[in-house]
């Protein structure tokens, strides 16, 4: 059920990934001002954007998940939402590598979109404690849900606020136009941009994937442990959902 | 729904002249950490930047105590199951609680500013800076209720409160505090800046809206 087409998705992120960085290395050319560590963009700003991406469709699978009720919902929200953690994880760290490289120090609170990021990092961090804490399958399930939506309406307010309260704004990179990068890395950027999102894809498919088989596991067990002498144990409590 | 609303606003307000618990001790932790801002900074006096700064840093996590006891008699003598064979539309609780921490953060604020203005505050206090109050108070009131009530079902309440409420009140502390900024400024107060004051209202609207959506699923046995 969770299997089919994997094989072809796969295939696809990797030879999109490959080209992306190929592209990165031997097409794109070095930046005129920051040289060659502005490369670190191609796979920053993918994993940011992803990462918001991710955390919004979290949200939105919370909201089917109150609508329809079905466990599945709430699978699809906690894996987009944990990968999501693990790519701003990824965001941030680099993001501080190239503030580094470029402006001298590892972090700086003049840019607007690293704050904002990192505030909704901090938030969405909260999300794991909170699904541990609730005992409850079911309710951890909708007050997860409850989080997700709250936390998705966040993310956008959150950027609009930081953005105002910085009075010096560096230039943007990326603006809603397209901005003025020339065409080599433009390219370069789409092409990393969509493997990243297909690795995001694949990676949430194959997750999906491993805990559905888990959970179809440690049902038959407990089908033959019942069969043998009656007898089930506890399940472990876990901030995963179960079906 | 209207007469749900006001009977349980008013069982709140009672229940908070009977034995007074969560606003006293957010006017007391308020005043401490004025007393340990003076001390960590070793300034005299404030203004500007550096007191609109220490004034929402304090009230924030003052407003913190209080969403952290707001359902606790619920939980703990029974009021969730009694409101639930109740007859009546489940969000006029959120409705309910949102107007009571609404009114206990008004109430603390009074007290919380005297303070502020005798120990710290080097200007005098501006009658402007109640719109900005007003406006905050209303975001953290939505937001801290959609947050206790999400906490005070699992086991670790009181760790939770906090991790939630603190990020999710960011851009309320970021507006709040740069309108406030010019108007606690020594020699003449500035204006007050229209572009915060619709940071704030936008945040109160947007969760406020989003609350009224989904606080049902809170309640729900």
């Amino acid at each position: 059920m969770f299997g089919r087409g994997l094989k072809t998705l796969s295939l696809i992120t990797v030879a999109l990934i490959v080209g992306a960085f190929a592209l990165v290395f031997f097409y794109a050319p070095n930046d005129a001002d920051q040289g060659f560590i502005q490369k670190i963009f191609y796979l920053h700003v993918p994993l940011a954007i992803v990462a918001l991406f991710g955390f919004v469709a979290g949200g939105i699978y919370g909201i089917r998940y109150l609508r329809s009720g079905d466990r599945l919902h709430d699978l699809r929200s906690y894996v987009a939402i944990h990968l999501s953690l693990i790519l701003a994880v990824g965001a941030l760290v680099t993001g501080s590598i190239w503030a580094r490289g470029s402006w001298g120090v590892w972090w700086t609170w003049d840019e607007p979109t690293l704050v904002s990021f990192l505030i909704v990092f901090l938030l969405y961090a909260c999300y794991q404690p909170l699904r541990f804490s609730i005992e409850d399958p079911e309710r951890q399930a909708r007050y997860a849900a409850v989080f997700a939506i709250v936390a998705g309406a966040f993310v956008p307010l959150n950027f609009t606020a930081v953005r105002m309260a910085e009075s010096l704004v560096h230039p943007r990179v990326l603006s809603t136009t397209g901005g003025s990068m020339p065409g080599e890395m433009r390219l370069t950027f789409i092409v990393s941009l969509l493997g990243m999102a297909c690795l995001f894809v694949t990676l949430w498919k194959y997750e999906l994937a491993s805990k559905h088989a888990t959970f179809r596991l440690r049902s038959l067990k407990r089908k033959l442990a019942n069969a043998d002498d009656g007898f089930t144990p506890n399940p472990r409590r876990s901030a995963a959902p179960t079906l | 729904m209207r007469r749900a609303i006001g009977a349980l606003i008013r069982k709140d307000l009672i229940l908070q002249r009977r034995t007074p618990e969560a606003a006293p001790a957010m006017v007391l932790f308020s005043i401490g950490t004025f007393v340990l801002f003076h001390f960590a900074l070793d300034e005299r006096e404030v203004s500007g930047n550096l007191a609109s700064g220490i004034l929402w840093v304090t009230l924030l996590f003052a407003a913190v105590l209080g969403i952290n006891r707001l359902f606790v008699a619920e939980r703990e003598e029974g009021g969730f199951d009694g409101f639930l064979l109740a007859p009546v539309d489940r969000t006029s609780m959120l409705v309910a609680k949102a107007t009571v921490l609404f009114l206990f953060l008004c109430a603390v604020e009074v007290f919380v500013l005297a303070a502020f203005a005798i120990l710290l505050l080097g200007p005098s206090l501006q009658p402007a800076l109640v719109v900005v109050l007003l406006l905050a108070n209303a975001g953290i009131a939505v937001i801290g209720t959609l947050v206790a009530a999400l906490a005070i079902q699992t086991r670790a309440r009181d760790l939770l409160v906090p991790l939630l409420a603190i990020p999710l009140s960011v851009p309320l502390v970021i507006a709040a505090a740069r309108a406030c900024a010019p108007l606690l400024t020594e020699g003449g107060a500035g204006a007050l800046e229209a572009r915060w004051l619709a940071v704030l209202g936008l945040y109160d609207l947007v969760f406020g809206l989003l609350a009224y959506a989904i606080f049902d699923f809170l309640l729900e046995e």
